[in-house]
Parts: structure tokens; C-alpha cells; sequence
């Protein structure tokens, strides 16, 4: 292996390799995987001068460290945290200088779930289905980050760009909102059972993971009793299983899947959706599609 | 009766099938069809005009039991719209052959499949290898179909109690599907046999053996004449 690399000092409570995810795939059983939080992994990239398609890091609540192996430079975003070089502060959503042998950690979230690592080059991981992400459902892609583990580098693109704007990410989070397009299965449901989507107070569950943000609160009760036959699942699918407690689909959701989805909220609200940390307030704003006039 | 019927209503003796759009997001339409083969027609249909370059671009076109999930639309409602007026032919095998799986009929369910069919495990097996298998959809895994094409009498329920590792290459039953595990998982399917086909292998192009309107038939071979 080539000094271009990096060791894994600290994985944390769960580090992936992640980028836009390998989309294209459903009809095959593969899942999309890739960043929870697209934008912020995209600003990460900008920062260091890759292309948005780069491969990055993406930390759960504990962050990571990796010792890098040659000068690199890299840059941490999505949830805020603490960053040290070998120990000394360092900026957190810019680019920063990591020479070869030192530690570069992103410390605990100091608010959202998730922070992105990318360095100059992206992680360079085996690609699978032409993506590099790691998709926990099904297995594809690196294994999740494990301490004392090597990954490649990229070669570097070159100075970065000016990055003149920052995009939208999912931060800072007191209240989830999830606007929710009705359907396709809303017809599952009691009409009281829909307004208790629209005003009830549901809360993030600890048991969210990559594949669905899991929530408590009241349970939706079904109209119809029976079995649904499997059925495509979009990204974004509010999924509501026998025991009634919505689960919104995120990147490595199964493709398919017999429960009734009562409503999908829109790709761009799922980035602050990745970042609510359990117990976090949820509020789901239901509505009518536009495409059904 | 002329255009201005609503809904997917087909007009007599014309080949339109009865499809309903749902809304799935902003981007997505998950539409229903009465039944498998209108699915499987309405699924070859979408391929051909995604190949002929008139079809809308998509992200995804996922078909299933009874309906087909297209996401990543720039417009449904336009799509929406339009599928009602489509002339859909009548699925046909295509030109393909079937792909052929060499099978051990081993599994340990092989018998309690016999019970449920009324009849010996050597009917089974003659039964299932003479069958012409679709594969409707994939799911679960990656590289796992859900194979139709066994008649109704011939559906099992799942096991009472789903296994908590089922091998790799497990030839099952379920319901109205036969499915090949392409790795070891748990599983509630009837195991029948056992092949060594690589089902998914993302290397591979095609990465996986089974993809939707994928044709099908189990080769019985006695267990030593399958190597490896």
C-alpha cells in the first residue's frame, strides 16, 4: 500500500465510508446507501477540492480519528464537533492542514448525529456498483470503520475552489419537521388516524439507524386489515409497520417491503432528518400531491 | 366509447390496461395493475420506451407483486397522466432462453412441500423442474428474486417458525414465489434444494443472474454430479 492511506485511531460508535450512493440498483434488491446528510458530505468535498462524488466519512454522535499517512488536507461538516490536529484545535467546516503522521479527530456532535470527513483525493475504498458507499442493510460496500484499520486516499484534485456558499445541511435541530406527501397507502388509514400524523407529537427513536429513523409517540392504526403484497419503497417512505410507529426510510432501506406507506417526505427535508438525534420532537406537516391535483 | 374516460378504463378491444397511479412524494407514482402479468407487460413497456429513449428520465423503476414504483420523475403528474392512453402488448417469453439452474433437491422441507402438495417429493421434483419460472421482482437481498409460475394449488405458507440461518444457494418456497438465496440468511421459505449457482457477484456484469422478467428452470442433478 501507498503512503496515501490513513489508520483508523479511533472509529467511534459508527464510522462509514459514504458518498452519492449507488442509485439505479432498486430493481436488483440494492439499496441506494450514500450520505444521509447529501449536502453537507457535498460541502466537505468542496472544501478539500474533490468532486461532490468523492468518498467521505460519515461519524454517528462519537465522531472518529484517523492518522493520516501523508499531507493531507481535510475538512470536517454536518454536525458540529470539536476538530484537533494532534491534539490542538482546529476549524470545524473549513479546510484544514493534516501533516503526514498526525491525528486528525472530529470529536463527539455538539449538536445533530452526523459529521462528514473528507480529505484531499476522497477515501479511495474498493467501488462496488460504482459507488464506494457502505450500505449497512445489505452489506455492499466498506465495512463500517474499526480501530486500527487502513484505508486508501485518492490523489488530490488540486487547490480548492472559493466555496462562496454554504449549502443547506440539517442543522441546528430542535424540532424535526417533516413535510409528508399523502400516499400512496393513505388509504390504509382512518381519517383520524391522519389527523393524528398531522398533530401528534412523535419523538426520534434510539433505534434509527441508516435504514429508517424509527419514531415513538401514538400508534397509526390501520382501516384495513391484511397483508399488502411487496411493493416498491421509495426514499423517504413513512412506512407504518403492524405496531403503528412510522418509520421514515433513509439510504439503506429495503426496496421493497409489505407494510403500507402512508405518506413519503420529499429527498431534500431528509438531510435534517439524518441529524435528528434520538428523542429529538418530530412533527410531520401531511399533504395532498400535487401531481393528483 | 371514445377518449374522456376516466381512470385506467380500458375501452373494448383495445390492449390498455387497467392501471391506477398512486402519488408517491413529489417525484414518484407507484401504479397498481390487476394482477402479475399486467405487471409483468407493464414492466416490459416501460423498458422498451426507456430504451427508445420516450420515456421521461427515472431514477428507479422497481416492480413488484402488483405494482411497479417509478421515482425520480421530474413531473408524475404528466406521466400520470398519459399511461391510461398507452397500448401495452401482452407480455411474451421474449427472445432470451431461460437461464437453467442446476439443483440438488435435498432440502430439508422437500417432504413437508410434499404434504402440502398432496403428492411425493418425486413429484415435486418433477414438478418445479418442469416448471417455466419468471422472476416478478427482486428484494429482500440483493441478487434475490421472487420467481413465479408455479399454479395456486402448488403455493406453501411459510414455516411456522423462519430458520435462523438458511445456506447460501437454497432452492424455497413461499406462498406463490420460489426464490434462490443468493447468501446465507435467516429465512421463513420451505427449502427444497440446494445450488451452487452465484447469484450475485458485483464484479460480475450482470452483477445479478436474476433481474425482473428474467426467465428460468431448476435442473435436478443427483447430488454428486454438482461440483463446486
Amino acid at each position: 500500500m501507498t503512503d496515501r492511506a490513513f489508520c483508523v485511531v479511533r472509529a467511534g460508535a459508527l464510522t462509514t465510508v459514504q458518498d452519492l450512493g449507488r442509485a439505479g440498483h432498486a430493481h436488483l434488491g440494492v439499496p441506494r446507501a450514500g450520505a444521509l446528510d447529501e449536502p453537507a458530505h457535498r460541502y466537505a468535498n468542496r472544501l478539500v477540492g474533490n468532486p461532490e462524488t468523492s468518498a467521505t466519512l460519515e461519524t454517528t454522535l462519537t465522531g472518529c480519528a484517523v492518522r493520516v499517512r501523508t499531507d493531507t488536507v481535510a475538512a470536517v461538516t454536518g454536525a458540529p464537533c470539536p476538530v484537533t490536529v494532534d491534539g490542538r484545535p482546529a476549524a470545524w467546516g473549513a479546510p484544514v492542514r493534516v501533516p503526514a503522521g498526525a491525528v486528525l479527530d472530529a470529536g463527539p456532535a455538539t449538536a445533530g448525529l452526523r459529521s462528514y470527513l473528507a480529505f484531499a483525493g476522497g477515501v479511495d475504498a474498493e467501488p462496488v456498483l460504482g459507488s464506494r458507499a457502505a450500505d449497512l442493510l445489505s452489506g455492499l460496500g466498506p465495512a463500517p470503520l474499526s480501530d486500527g484499520g487502513v484505508l486508501p486516499l485518492g490523489t488530490p484534485y488540486g487547490p480548492p475552489a472559493t466555496v462562496d456558499a454554504v449549502p443547506r445541511s440539517g442543522l441546528p435541530l430542535k424540532e424535526l419537521v417533516l413535510p409528508c406527501v399523502l400516499g400512496p397507502r393513505d388509504d390504509w388509514f382512518t381519517d383520524a388516524c391522519l389527523r393524528t400524523l398531522a398533530t401528534g407529537r412523535f419523538r426520534v427513536s434510539s433505534a434509527s439507524n441508516r435504514i429508517g429513523l424509527r419514531t415513538e409517540g401514538p400508534s397509526l392504526e390501520r382501516r384495513k386489515d391484511g397483508e399488502l403484497p411487496s411493493e416498491g419503497m421509495p426514499l423517504g417512505a413513512l412506512q407504518v409497520p403492524p405496531n403503528g410507529l412510522p418509520v421514515l426510510f433513509l439510504n439503506d432501506h429495503p426496496t421493497t417491503g409489505g407494510y403500507p406507506v402512508v405518506g413519503a417526505v420529499p429527498e431534500r427535508f431528509l438531510a435534517a432528518a439524518a441529524q435528528a438525534a434520538p428523542g429529538t420532537s418530530v412533527r410531520f406537516v401531511p399533504r395532498r400531491s400535487r401531481a393528483s391535483g | 366509447m371514445s377518449t374522456g374516460t376516466t381512470g385506467g378504463r380500458a375501452p373494448a378491444g383495445r390492449s390498455r390496461l387497467p392501471l391506477r397511479p398512486l402519488p408517491v412524494g413529489d417525484h414518484g407514482l407507484l401504479v397498481e395493475l390487476d394482477d402479475d402479468t399486467a405487471v409483468e407487460a407493464f414492466h416490459a413497456e416501460l423498458l422498451r420506451r426507456a430504451a427508445a429513449g420516450t420515456l421521461p428520465a427515472v431514477r428507479e423503476i422497481v416492480p413488484a407483486a402488483r405494482t411497479v414504483l417509478l421515482d425520480g420523475l421530474a413531473d408524475p403528474g404528466r406521466l400520470a397522466a398519459e399511461l391510461p392512453g398507452w397500448d401495452i402488448p401482452p407480455a411474451t417469453a421474449g427472445d432470451r432462453p431461460a437461464i437453467e439452474i442446476p439443483v440438488r433437491y435435498d432440502g430439508p422441507d422437500l417432504a413437508d412441500v410434499a404434504a402440502l402438495w398432496d403428492t411425493t417429493p418425486e413429484d415435486v421434483v418433477r414438478i418445479h423442474s418442469g416448471t417455466e419460472f419468471h422472476v416478478a421482482f427482486c428484494g429482500f437481498a440483493p441478487g434475490f428474486g421472487y420467481l413465479t409460475g408455479l399454479p395456486e394449488r402448488h403455493h406453501v405458507p411459510r414455516r411456522a417458525t423462519p430458520r435462523t440461518k438458511v445456506p447460501v444457494g437454497s432452492v424455497a418456497l413461499a406462498g406463490p414465489y420460489t426464490g434462490v438465496y443468493p447468501r446465507s440468511s435467516p429465512g421463513g421459505w420451505q427449502l427444497i434444494g440446494t445450488s451452487d449457482v452465484e447469484l450475485w457477484n458485483p464484479d460480475r456484469d450482470p452483477a445479478a443472474l436474476f433481474s425482473p422478467g428474467t426467465r428460468v428452470r431448476f435442473i435436478p442433478v443427483s447430488t454428486e454430479s454438482q461440483e463446486a
